[in-house]
């Protein structure tokens, strides 16, 4: 693997001409057929889902859509999906459920929606809903960061079975212009900001949080879409073919554990 | 014998709670929201309300449990949990201290086993002065102990949040602590099982966006913020004022989110009753 900063993985993670879900689907699977709105008040094109077939099986694909010219970024809100969003979301993986399709959901998002009217219809209420859902569905879910994953917006669609991670995709609780600015109150420090927060695919491996990397071409995928699909698709099929010889309560409960270690034992006090 | 333990657990806590309310300095106090000066006396006698407006005021975590818990019912879970540094994040380990030694907590969460109204329960409680009531691993670990101490023991759980949100310097594990936190409620609440939530000034970020928000009756106190994200950033992102009592427990309450606002006096009250409402589970 490349030896790259974490500030310059970032950069790749941004980069305009990075694969989006659009081009996961029409790499990953066939037959995609896209379901719209959360059946509640409205549809939000930040968050794309439907079904699809991958390798002949039905399932259920979710992601987080980052335009790649000026006037898809808008219509998309530049990835950042509002509440409506992501109980979108929910509603295609309890009707994947109910079919019993997997769900892979595909992550890129510098974050929830900040706004008056995703405040006012309950963007964290949302969030929650999905934590709490997601952590007991009887189907596999495998979710993958693909570019930027950030705070409880991109967690929202990431409580899965497996969480894997592009070689140069990011992690983080929030961007590191948005953790520097809260930190010392200086955006411009993001640069250092990224080497602390441990956010690469390496460090989130490291700290258990990712299960798997899947390799990037030297300079990232956008270099070479093509091979960085192959590299993928292998992954899926393999972690896919390894959940689907569990039973849905085995998959809960695996799922619940692997949650539970998060972040303990932390220290007793002597 | 248990007499005497009960007073025991009575006085400890009421030192705790009197630790927690002991503000040093002149005898006058300036409420942020009226401008008015109230005697200290008036607005500790007053649960930490302003006598004058109704603003309530910040409160630390074990006077919190004693004006809701049961005298001499409070027995505290895990209470010696503290933060770590995953992430040997510099400078973290002495502001940890330095909260510590502000607060004579150990972390940001106290959890308890005590009743209301005679009624058992676990309750929780994140303090505000602790690193903002952020999220801590820590945090996220003594919840979810509460919660599945809860769901083990077929107790109803009240959770009170106040938080900032993530805990920076924990970076991706407090994060984490969303999820984990989350997937326990999903797990206590199979169980038909009552949660409470009450949301006080000021709860945002992933607190909201987890266990704060997943009660089965979520109470808040009066002029409380409630939010994913705080209002500086929505601010900055759409670049218009935001409207007067934007994200207070009243438009909480009005959008659709929030059961009742209920003041801090009658809150006791209001929790005993709710526990006393879900005791038969529906069966009688």
């Amino acid at each position: 693997m490349s030896r790259l900063t974490a500030a310059e993985r970032v950069g790749i993670a941004r980069h305009p001409q990075r694969p989006n879900i659009t081009d996961y689907i029409q790499a990953l699977f066939t037959d995609f057929f896209e379901q719209k709105g959360d059946r509640l008040c409205r549809e939000d094109p930040a968050v794309l889902g439907g079904i699809a077939l991958y390798h002949g099986r039905p399932v259920t694909v979710i992601g987080t859509r980052k335009g790649k010219t000026a006037e898809e970024s808008l219509r998309c809100n530049f990835g950042m999906p509002g509440p409506e969003g992501y109980r979108k979301a929910l509603r295609l993986m309890k009707q994947a459920e109910k079919f019993r399709r997997p769900v892979f959901t595909f992550i890129d998002t510098s974050g929830a929606y900040p706004g008056l009217e995703a405040e006012a219809r309950g963007q964290g209420e949302a969030i929650a809903r999905n934590l709490m859902e997601m952590s007991r569905l009887t189907v596999p879910v495998i979710a993958v960061i693909t570019g930027e994953g950030n705070s409880g917006g991109a967690l929202a669609l990431a409580v899965a079975d497996r969480v894997l991670m592009l070689e140069n995709a990011v992690y983080a609780i929030l961007s590191p212009e948005g953790f520097a600015s809260i930190l010392w109150r200086d955006a411009g420090r993001h640069a250092e900001a990224c080497d602390l927060m441990k956010l690469t695919a390496p460090d989130l491996l490291a700290l258990g949080v990712a299960d798997d990397i899947i390799p990037e071409p030297e300079g990232g995928a956008h270099l070479s879409p093509e091979w960085t699909f192959r590299e993928l698709d292998r992954a899926l099929s393999r972690h896919l073919a390894a959940l689907l010889k569990e039973s849905g309560p085995g998959l809960v409960s695996s799922r619940y554990q692997k949650f539970r270690k998060m972040g303990g034992p932390p220290k007793e006090e002597s | 014998m248990s007499g005497i333990f009960a007073k025991r657990r009575a006085r400890l806590l009421a030192m705790k709670a009197i630790r927690d309310n002991y503000v040093p300095g002149d005898q006058l106090v300036t409420c942020p929201k009226c401008g008015g000066e109230s005697q200290r006396k008036d607005v500790a006698g007053n649960l930490s309300v302003c006598p004058l407006c109704g603003y309530h005021f910040p409160i630390g975590a074990y006077y919190r449990l004693s004006t809701i818990l049961d005298p001499g019912s409070f027995r505290e879970l895990n209470g010696k949990l503290s933060a770590a540094d995953p992430l040997s994040f510099p400078g973290y380990g002495e502001k940890q201290r330095a909260a510590q030694r502000k607060t004579g907590l150990t972390e940001a969460a106290v959890t308890a086993m005590g009743s209301v109204g005679g009624r058992k329960c676990v309750a929780g409680v994140l303090d505000s002065r602790f690193l903002m009531g952020s999220m801590s691993a820590a945090v996220g670990e003594k919840i979810t102990l509460a919660i599945e101490y809860a769901a083990k023991n077929k107790l109803p759980l009240i959770l009170f949040s106040a938080s900032g949100g993530a805990r920076m310097q924990e970076g991706i594990l407090s994060l984490m602590q969303m999820a984990k936190t989350s997937a326990a409620l999903a797990r206590f609440s199979e169980k038909g099982l009552l949660y409470i939530s009450v949301l006080t000034d000021p709860t945002t970020g992933g607190v909201t966006a987890s266990f704060a928000s997943l009660g089965d009756i979520i109470l808040a106190e009066p002029g409380a913020l409630i939010g994913f994200a705080g209002p500086r950033v929505i601010q900055q992102t759409i670049g218009e004022t935001l409207p007067e009592g934007f994200q207070r427990a009243e438009y909480q309450e009005e959008h659709g989110f929030v059961d009742a606002v209920v003041p801090r006096g009658e809150l006791r009250e209001t929790l005993g009753r709710l526990l006393r409402l879900h005791e038969k589970g529906g069966r009688s």
